[in-house]
C-alpha cells in the first residue's frame, strides 16, 4: 500500500482520540484517548521511516512509547490518588482552576 | 555707580532682613521688642533710600538712569529675564515715599497694635509688604515687576485677614485677593502682547525699541496698554474693580494706611508712569486711562458723601484721590500726579492714622452715627485730622491744594475734550471738601457721646463685651481676633510722632512745586520724562492763576457747605435725605456696584461651579471617564474570564482550536 | 495480500478507536484500546517495522493496558454518569473541530507534495526494522535518547509511588510538624489544595466574628 494510506489513517485516529479527550467526562478515559492520540503518531512516525527507508522513526516511536508508558504511571496514580480522597472521578466536577 | 545700585539693594534688602529677622526671632524679643526691630529695618531701609537719591543727584545728568543687574535668568530664545533693579529719577522718589511713609506708619503700628496676640505676625508681614512693594517700583523688567505685583496683592490680602479668625475680614481679604488676581492675569497679558513686538522684556530696551516696534496708534499696543491699564485699575481700586477697597478697611487702621492709602494703591499710578513711552504711542489707551479716573473720582466723591463707617469714608476719598493721579498720568501730567501721590501720601496716611486714634477711643466702633463731640479729649487728634483734611480738601497753603491743582493744570492745558476732565475734576474737589469736612465734624464737633465723655474724666473706653463692629458677633481676644487694648494718640509719644511727622510734612510737602515758582519735582523726574512729548509743555500764567483760585474757592466752599449742613443746621442733612432719599440710597449702596458684580460674575461662576460638580464631574468624569474606563475594563476582563470555566475539557477544546487554527495557517504560507 | 491485511487492520483500529471514544463503560474502552493496539501492531509489521510491532504488543498491549485494568478494577468501572454539564456545544464544536482537524492534517500530509507519498517507500534490504538494526541505532547514534528515556521512567516510577501512597504511610506526628518557609509567606488562607480539601494540615473553618460590645453607628 501507499504511505499516503497509513498517513489517512492515522490521521483519523488522531482526530477520533481528540474527540475522545474533549467529549468524556472520566478521566480515565481521557487517558485512553490520549493513548489513542499517541498511537496517531506512532503509526506516522513508522510510515515516515519506511518511506525514507532509514530507522530513525522507529526508534522515535520506541521512545514515543515509552513516554507514553510514563504519562499513563503517573496519571493512572493521579486518578488513583483522587478515589482515595473521594474526589469524584469527573472532570467537570473537579473546577479548582475557574477563575 | 557703583554706590548707587549698592544703596538700591540695600533698600531692597533691609525690609526683606526685617521680615525674616522678626519671624523668626520677634517672639522672644519682650514687649514691643519685635516692633522696633521691624521699624529698624524700615528706618535702615530709609536712609539707604537717602543714599540712593543723593549718590544718584551725583551721577552725570545723563546717566541717571541705572540698571543694576545681580543675576541673569535666562538668556535663550530672545527671552532676557534677569533679576536687575532699575534706578531712576522715578523709581528714587518713589521709595522715598513709600520708605518713608512706612516707616512712619511702623512707628505708629509699635504702640497702636500693643496688645495684640498677633503682634510679631503683623510686624512680619508689614515689613515683607514693604519689600514687595520696593520690588515692584524698582523693577527693571517687567518679570520682576509682575513678581513684585503678585507679592504685594499677597501681602495685601494677608494683612487685610490679619484678624483671622473673623468672618467678615477673611472673606474682605478673598474678595481683594481675587479682584486683584484678574488684575494680575491683565498685567500678565499686557506684558505679553507688548513682548511680541519688541522681543524683550527689560524696560529701557523696550522703551528704546518701542518706537521701532509699534506705529502710533497699533492694535495690538492699544490692547497689551489696555490690559496693563486693567492690572493698574485692580491694584488702584478704579471702577470697576474698586469693591475691595471698602471692604479692605476690616484690615488694622495701620494697614489701611500704609497699603490702601499710601502705597500699595499707588502702584497702578507708578505703572502708568513708568510705561508712559508705550502710552504715548497708543493714545486711545492713555485716554481711556484717563476717563476712567474721571469716572472714578466722581462716583467715589458721591459715595463719600453719603456712608457713615469712618474708614470707608476715607477708603473712597482714597480711590477719589487716585482717580485724579490715574487721570493726570494717563494725560501727561506725570510730575503732577507723582507729586499728588507723595502729598496724598502724607495726608491720606495721617488722616488713617488719626481715625485709628478716634476708633480706638471707641473700643472699636467705627460708624460715625455713634460718633461726637471729641474735639476737647482728643485734641491732638482733632488738630492732626483737620490739617490732613484741609490737605485733602486742597485749602492753601497745604500740600494738597499745590498738587491737586498742578494735575488739574496739566489737563487743561492739553485743550480739547479734556477740559470735560478739568471741569470734572473740580466737582470732585467740591465734593471732597464736603465729605471731608462731614467726617471730621461729625466725629469731633457736636455734643459729645459717653465715650468722649468718659475720655474727658480720663479714662479710656472699654467694651466689656468685645464684638464685630460691623456684624455685632461677638470675640474674644485671644489669637486671630483684635487685642483687648486700645491705644489713641494722646497716651502713646510713638503714635504722636508719627502724627506729628506727617503733619508737618502735609503742610510743607506742597512747597516742592509751587507754579513758576519752585520746580523741584520736575527737574528731579526729568531724566525719566525727558523723552515724553508732555514733558516740556508750559501753561499760560492766566491758566495757572485760574486755577489756583478755583481751587481755593472750590475747597472753601465745600467746607462751608459740610459746616453748614452739618454744624449750623443738622436739620437739613436729614431733610435732604428724604427729599433726595432716591440719589442717598444710591450713593449709600455704592451705586450697587458690588450687586451687579455679583449678578454678572459671581452667581454664573458659582451656577458654573455647581454645574460642573454635579453634571460634569458625577456624569462625564466619574460616569463616563472613570466609570467608563473601570467598566470597559470590568466587561473585558469579564469576557476573558468566561474563558475560565475551570472545565478540563474546555481547555482541551481551546488547545484543539488553537492547533487547527495554527495548522490552517501554516497551510496558506506554505 | 498486503492490501487486504492493510485493509483489515485498518478498519480494526479505526473501530476499536471508536469503541474507545464511544463506548459508556471504561472497562469495555479499555478492551477496545486492547484491540486496537493490535491492529496497529498489524499495520506495523506491514511496514516492515518488525520490533517495534513486537515492542508494542508486548509493552503496550502488554503492560500498560494490564495497568490500566488494574486500575479500573479499582476505581469501579460504573457508566459514566451522564448530564447536561457542558453537553451540547460540546459535543458539536468538538466534532466541527475534530473535522477541521482531520481535514487539515490529510491536507498537510497528502498534500504536501512529498516524492515518496505515492509509493511504497524506498527499496530497503530484508534486514529493516530487525532487531539487530534499532539495537545497533540505539546504542549507538541514538544512545542519549535511550538513557534520557530510561530516566524518565525512573522518575514516573517514583512519582507514581509518591502520588499514590495512602498518607498514613509516614507517621501522622512527622507529618503535622513539617513547616516549610512558605507557610511562614503565604497569606491567609491561600494554602495549598490539600488544606483546601480538609487534609491533615486543613485551615480552620471562617465563623461569623462576634459583634462587637457598645458598637456605634
Amino acid at each position: 500500500m501507499d504511505i499516503g494510506w497509513f498517513l489517512a489513517v492515522s490521521a483519523l485516529i488522531f482526530v477520533i482520540g481528540v474527540s475522545g479527550v474533549l467529549t468524556r467526562r472520566s478521566p480515565l478515559v481521557i487517558l485512553l484517548c490520549l493513548e489513542l492520540m499517541l498511537n496517531a503518531a506512532n503509526l506516522a512516525l513508522i510510515a515516515f521511516s519506511r518511506m525514507h527507508g532509514n530507522h530513525d522513526g522507529q526508534i522515535f516511536a520506541i521512545i514515543v512509547m515509552v513516554v507514553a508508558a510514563c504519562e499513563v504511571t503517573v496519571g493512572l496514580g493521579v486518578i488513583v490518588a483522587m478515589h482515595r480522597r473521594r474526589l469524584p472521578i469527573d472532570v467537570d466536577e473537579l473546577q479548582e482552576l475557574q477563575g | 555707580m557703583n554706590a548707587v545700585k549698592l544703596f538700591a539693594w540695600l533698600t531692597l534688602l533691609f525690609p526683606l532682613a526685617g521680615c525674616i529677622a522678626v519671624g523668626l526671632v520677634g517672639r522672644k524679643l519682650p514687649g514691643r521688642g519685635a516692633g522696633y526691630l521691624g521699624t529698624g529695618a524700615l528706618l535702615l531701609s530709609f536712609l539707604s533710600a537717602i543714599g540712593t537719591l543723593v549718590k544718584l543727584q551725583g551721577q552725570d545728568e545723563h546717566h541717571r538712569q541705572i540698571v543694576a543687574v545681580a543675576w541673569d535668568y535666562a538668556h535663550t530664545t530672545g527671552l532676557d529675564a534677569q533679576l536687575a533693579l532699575l534706578v531712576d529719577p522715578l523709581s528714587v522718589f518713589m521709595i522715598l515715599v513709600v520708605s518713608g511713609v512706612s516707616t512712619l506708619i511702623h512707628v505708629y503700628s509699635i504702640s497702636y497694635l500693643d496688645s495684640d496676640r498677633g503682634y510679631v505676625r503683623f510686624f512680619a508681614y508689614l515689613n515683607f509688604f514693604v519689600f514687595s512693594m520696593l520690588t515692584l517700583i524698582l523693577a527693571a523688567n517687567f518679570v520682576l515687576l509682575i513678581v513684585g505685583w503678585a507679592f504685594v496683592g499677597a501681602a495685601s490680602y494677608m494683612l487685610i485677614s490679619f484678624w483671622y479668625r473673623r468672618g467678615t475680614a477673611t472673606r474682605a481679604g478673598i474678595k481683594a485677593f481675587v479682584i486683584n488676581v484678574l488684575g494680575d492675569v491683565g498685567l500678565v497679558l499686557g506684558t505679553f502682547f507688548i513682548f511680541r513686538h519688541t522681543h524683550t522684556l527689560d524696560f529701557l530696551s523696550t522703551f528704546a525699541h518701542a518706537k521701532e516696534a509699534f506705529k502710533p496708534g497699533d492694535a495690538d499696543l492699544t490692547a497689551g496698554c489696555i490690559l496693563l491699564l486693567v492690572g493698574a485699575f485692580a491694584k488702584s481700586a478704579q471702577i470697576p474693580l474698586h469693591t475691595w477697597l471698602p471692604d479692605a478697611m476690616e484690615g488694622p487702621t495701620p494697614v489701611s494706611a500704609l497699603i490702601h492709602a499710601a502705597t500699595m494703591v499707588t502702584a497702578g499710578v507708578y505703572l502708568i508712569a513708568r510705561m508712559h513711552p508705550l502710552f504715548e504711542l497708543a493714545p486711545s489707551a492713555a485716554d481711556v486711562g484717563a476717563v476712567i479716573g474721571c469716572v472714578t473720582l466722581l462716583v467715589a466723591g458721591t459715595i463719600a458723601i453719603a456712608v457713615t463707617d469712618l474708614k470707608r469714608v476715607i477708603a473712597y476719598s482714597t480711590m477719589s484721590q487716585i482717580g485724579y493721579m490715574i487721570m493726570g498720568v494717563s494725560s501727561g501730567a506725570y510730575a503732577a500726579g507723582l507729586f499728588h501721590l507723595m502729598t496724598h501720601a502724607f495726608f491720606k496716611a495721617l488722616l488713617f492714622m488719626a481715625a485709628g486714634s478716634v476708633i480706638a477711643a471707641m473700643a472699636g466702633q467705627q460708624n460715625l452715627d455713634k460718633m461726637g463731640g471729641f474735639r476737647k479729649s482728643m485734641p491732638f487728634t482733632f488738630g492732626c485730622m483737620v490739617i490732613g483734611g484741609l490737605a485733602l480738601a486742597g485749602i492753601p497753603p497745604f500740600s494738597g491744594f499745590f498738587s491737586k491743582d498742578e494735575i488739574l493744570l496739566m489737563i487743561g492745558d492739553r485743550g480739547g475734550w479734556h477740559w470735560g476732565l478739568y471741569v470734572a475734576g473740580y466737582v470732585g474737589a467740591l465734593l471732597t471738601g464736603v465729605y471731608t469736612f462731614r467726617m471730621i465734624f461729625r466725629a469731633f464737633l457736636g455734643e459729645p457721646v459717653p465715650e468722649a465723655l468718659e475720655l474727658e474724666a480720663g479714662h479710656l473706653h472699654h467694651a466689656e463685651v468685645h464684638t464685630n463692629p460691623a456684624d455685632g458677633e461677638v470675640e474674644d481676644t485671644d489669637v486671630g481676633f483684635p487685642g483687648a487694648d486700645h491705644h489713641i494718640a494722646e497716651r502713646e509719644p510713638s503714635m504722636k510722632l508719627a502724627m506729628g511727622t506727617l503733619a508737618l510734612l502735609a503742610v510743607v510737602g506742597g512747597f516742592l512745586q509751587i507754579p513758576k515758582v519752585t520746580h523741584v519735582l520736575d527737574s528731579f523726574l526729568a531724566p525719566t520724562f525727558a523723552d515724553s512729548k508732555f514733558y516740556e509743555r508750559d501753561p499760560t500764567g492766566g491758566l495757572i492763576a485760574f486755577g489756583l483760585v478755583l481751587g481755593a474757592a472750590v475747597g472753601l466752599a465745600g467746607i462751608g457747605i459740610a459746616y453748614l449742613i452739618w454744624v449750623k443746621n443738622p436739620q437739613i442733612a436729614a431733610s435732604a435725605q428724604r427729599r433726595l432719599a432716591p440719589l442717598h440710597t444710591l450713593f449709600v449702596n455704592k451705586w450697587y456696584f458690588d450687586e451687579i458684580i455679583d449678578l454678572l460674575v459671581v452667581r454664573p461662576a458659582q451656577w458654573f461651579g455647581a454645574w460642573a460638580q454635579q453634571t460634569f464631574e458625577r456624569v462625564v468624569v466619574n460616569g463616563l471617564l472613570v466609570g467608563g474606563t473601570t467598566g470597559v475594563v470590568r466587561a473585558g476582563s469579564s469576557a476573558v474570564r468566561a474563558a475560565q470555566t475551570g472545565f478540563l475539557r474546555y481547555y482541551t477544546l481551546l488547545i484543539v482550536v488553537g492547533t487547527v487554527v495554527v495548522t490552517f495557517y501554516f497551510l496558506m504560507n506554505s | 495480500m498486503g492490501e487486504v491485511l492493510f485493509f483489515v487492520a485498518g478498519v480494526g483500529a479505526v473501530a476499536g478507536a471508536i469503541g474507545v471514544v464511544a463506548v459508556r463503560n471504561p472497562f469495555y474502552s479499555v478492551l477496545a484500546l486492547v484491540s486496537h493496539l493490535l491492529c496497529l501492531a498489524a499495520l506495523f509489521l506491514l511496514l516492515r517495522a518488525e520490533f517495534v510491532a513486537a515492542a508494542q504488543v508486548v509493552v503496550y498491549a502488554g503492560a500498560v493496558m494490564v495497568l490500566y485494568v488494574f486500575v479500573v478494577a479499582y476505581i469501579g468501572g460504573q457508566d459514566e454518569p451522564l448530564g447536561p454539564r457542558a453537553g451540547r456545544g460540546l459535543k458539536v464544536t468538538s466534532a466541527v473541530f475534530g473535522g477541521l482537524l482531520f481535514v487539515e492534517l490529510c491536507v498537510a500530509t497528502l498534500g504536501s507534495g512529498l516524492k515518496l507519498i505515492d509509493t511504497t517507500g524506498v527499496d530497503v534490504g530484508p534486514g529493516f526494522g530487525s532487531p539487530r538494526e534499532i539495537g545497533t541505532l540505539l546504542l549507538t547514534k541514538f544512545l542519549l535518547p535511550f538513557e534520557v528515556a530510561s530516566f524518565l521512567l525512573l522518575i514516573a516510577a517514583v512519582g507514581a509511588v509518591v502520588l499514590a501512597r495512602r498518607r498514613g504511610g509516614l507517621s501522622a506526628a512527622e507529618e503535622q510538624a513539617r513547616y516549610s518557609a512558605m507557610d511562614l509567606l503565604r497569606p491567609a488562607y491561600t494554602g495549598t489544595m490539600a488544606e483546601g480539601v480538609g487534609g491533615p494540615r486543613a485551615l480552620p473553618k471562617i465563623t461569623a466574628p462576634a459583634p462587637a460590645a457598645g458598637d456605634e453607628d
